[in-house]
């Protein structure tokens, strides 16, 4: 089998966080700010017992994306499942703060963010509560001026509030691999029992949460396949394309009325719930 | 003089129920005079009125026996929570878009999680509980001030759709009422600890505790109220809590539509020090 | 979680900061960072309680291979065997001492 994979085709999956936002901005242009030299952990894992991580998780980086300036948020899933503590969090919602600043400021800027996470980090548990809380109330401040794009990939996928957050944006893009939810698959067995939601049973967790199934629902708006030439294009079609005229979030309770209708004794196959989802979406036009 | 509110014909149906019946009890009590609003959904509890001549929504989220979605039954934010949520505020927002006053929003929560289920996974709970947060966000930047009255339970997803986006929160000062991002068994799950554990670990990590008071010591509660009795409030309560709604709604400025005084809590140190570095660095001079 | 410290002699090389890793459970995150003494700093925060010989060992076994510059080396350690904590230790003393610019992914 010939290997035509070139450096721009690699895996997107397979990188680093650090190498994704890289490779996200045109080449040459990635700044990342507060970076590991900076040495700000956790003030909240040691104590612990835990060990942490210079960059606490997330790498933050200006750049611009042809031409454009962008702000780029990644988390680093491989730590600590890519959950938000005190100061994973602060990077990403300081970040979104100052690029709505400089939107006020007449200075364009849109962000992207590439989400790897299990939500709120249970050690640090209110603090990243709290700096999610302030995430999505940036995420709604800039998308006003400027699209902002979220990525999720897999491995690790984007559960807890931060999924709350994804769905905030202005463009949320999948691949195969990803998935996208409120609550962990474990979490809900746990809660619910196994009979309601099989955390082992993968596929049905994908076929549930997973990229395909979200962009057959209308909830994401775009599926890519594992390539970081995929990836880059994606994100540069959202920022050509800019604000959307109305927002998922904004018009996703018009569903209301066909949720109250749905039969809900039993449970609702996941192509059923494409049906539902789409419609509702398409009824709004 | 103890009048006591328990001849109010909601509390006799709501005492019927096991959940916890503080949202639906204050709702009433708060709501005395008020105009009631027609329930898109019977877990969403609306009222129009006034305080000191300010117009002012009151919305709670209560259990519903009888929720459409099974899962969501004992109070927790569904599906149509999340959009009956988003409904009302951006009705709100809406009819005063061209008003000089906008109307203010009290959310009294009491709400003990989101709702767990593969229905809601499978219908994009995540995007239904955005649908509120974006809601709840764009109405506080649009320049419409809101309150958050904590009651009961805070929880997690929940919480950020219904409370986290609030310009202030006043919190009961009572055990009852308890912030946190995921309910102590299956935090101690997760993290692989006992229960006991996890109580060892928050006695030092404030971020980490239950209780009320290291909520408080994060800086995140702008008023910790006392009261008589939190659940079975007296007038003098029904009075001090509309006295501190009040100095909070006149102490809101027009022009103080963000969150950013949360930043100033003791145990915020690293937050404020990440958006310093983050600011010192942005241009990279 | 353990801190240790380690001190070796180092040579004259020319270094770059340098980081490599993450603190993934099996994984470690080594850090490098030129400093102006004489001596290589090495600090390390370990999940793995009493493993003082074993990082004493893989020092020693990395020195007569490759001499250290003047550096200080943090490392974050969850519970990566002596393989994978050799491989990174070297990974990022070769970035480190390579010409043309930091490299830091």
């Amino acid at each position: 089998m010939n290997n035509t994979m070139t450096t721009k085709d690699s895996s997107f999956i397979e990188q680093s966080a650090r190498q994704r936002v890289k490779n996200v901005l045109d080449e040459g242009t990635m700044r990342e700010l507060i970076s590991p030299f900076d040495r700000i952990t956790s003030p909240w894992l040691a104590k612990q017992g835990i060990v942490s991580q210079f960059d606490d998780g997330v790498v933050i980086a200006r750049g611009t994306i042809n031409g454009e300036q962008t702000v780029v948020a990644a988390i680093e899933g491989s730590f600590q499942g890519g959950s938000l503590g005190e100061v994973s969090g602060a990077k990403i919602a300081g970040a979104l703060e100052l690029a709505v600043e400089e939107n006020e400021n007449g200075n364009p800027m849109s962000a992207v963010l590439i989400l790897e996470t299990g939500g709120v980090r249970l050690q640090e548990a209110n603090l990243g509560l709290a700096a999610i809380a302030e995430i999505q109330s940036a995420i709604v401040a800039l998308r006003r001026y400027r699209p902002v794009v979220a990525l999720v990939t897999g491995p690790v996928g984007c559960f807890g509030g931060m999924s709350i957050s994804a769905a905030l944006c202005s463009y949320i893009i999948m691949t195969r691999e990803g998935r996208l939810g409120l609550n962990g698959p474990l979490v809900i067995e746990q809660e619910a029992g196994i009979a309601e939601y099989n955390a082992s049973d993968r596929p049905f967790i994908w076929s549930v949460i997973g990229g395909k199934q979200r962009f057959e629902s209308g909830l994401v708006d775009s599926y890519i396949s594992d390539s970081q030439s995929s990836a880059r294009e994606a994100v540069e079609q959202y920022l050509n394309q800019g604000v959307p005229e109305i927002h998922r979030s904004e018009k996703y309770s018009d569903l209301l009325e066909a949720f109250l209708r749905l039969d809900t004794q039993d449970h609702i196959a996941p192509h059923d719930a494409q049906q539902v989802l789409l419609e509702g979406v398409a009824s709004h036009e | 003089m103890n009048n006591s509110v328990q001849t109010i014909p909601e509390m006799k149906a709501i005492h019927d129920n096991p959940s916890s019946h503080r949202g639906a009890q204050w709702f009433a009590l708060l709501s005395h005079g008020f105009t009631k609003q027609n329930a898109i959904v019977p877990s969403v509890l609306v009222a129009d009125g006034e305080y000191e001549n300010r117009a002012c929504r009151l919305i709670a989220v209560v259990p519903d026996l009888n929720n459409h979605f099974p899962r969501a039954v004992n109070g927790e934010v569904g599906l149509l929570e999340g959009m009956a949520l988003a409904r009302e505020v951006n009705a709100v927002v809406e009819a005063d878009a061209h008003s000089e006053t906008k109307r203010a929003l009290v959310l009294i929560v009491d709400v003990p999680s989101q709702a767990y289920g593969r229905r809601e996974e499978t219908l994009g709970i995540h995007q239904a509980l955005a649908s509120a947060v974006s809601a709840y966000a764009n109405a506080r930047q649009n320049g419409h001030p809101i309150i958050a009255l904590l009651v009961g339970r805070a929880m997690s997803g929940a919480y950020l759709a219904h409370g986290y986006q609030a310009n202030r929160i006043i919190a009961l000062s009572d055990e009852g009422v308890m912030v946190h991002a995921m309910g102590k068994a299956a935090a101690a799950r997760v993290t692989q600890r006992t229960e006991a554990e996890l109580d060892q670990l928050a006695a030092e990590n404030p971020p980490m505790a239950y209780d009320l008071k290291s909520y408080a010591s994060l800086g995140l509660i702008d008023n910790l109220l006392r009261v008589e009795s939190a659940t079975q409030p007296t007038p003098s309560d029904k009075h001090s809590v509309e006295q501190a709604i009040t100095d909070a709604l006149l102490d809101i400025q027009p022009k103080d539509t963000g969150i950013s005084r949360r930043l100033s809590g003791e145990h915020r140190k690293a937050s404020r020090q990440v958006r310093d570095l983050l600011k010192a660095q942005w241009t990279g001079a | 979680m353990e801190t240790l410290y380690f001190q070796r002699p180092a040579s004259a090389s020319q270094v770059q900061p340098s980081l490599v890793g993450y603190v993934g459970s099996g994984d470690l995150e080594v850090m490098i960072e030129p400093s102006h003494g004489e001596c290589a700093e090495i600090h390390i925060q370990t999940s793995t309680a009493g493993s003082e010989v074993r990082w004493q060992q893989i020092i020693d076994q990395i020195t007569p291979v490759i001499p250290l510059p003047a550096m200080r080396m943090d490392i974050h350690d969850f519970a990566a065997t002596p393989g994978v904590i050799r491989l990174r230790i070297e990974q990022a003393l070769e970035q480190a001492m390579s010409l043309g610019g930091s490299h830091h992914e």
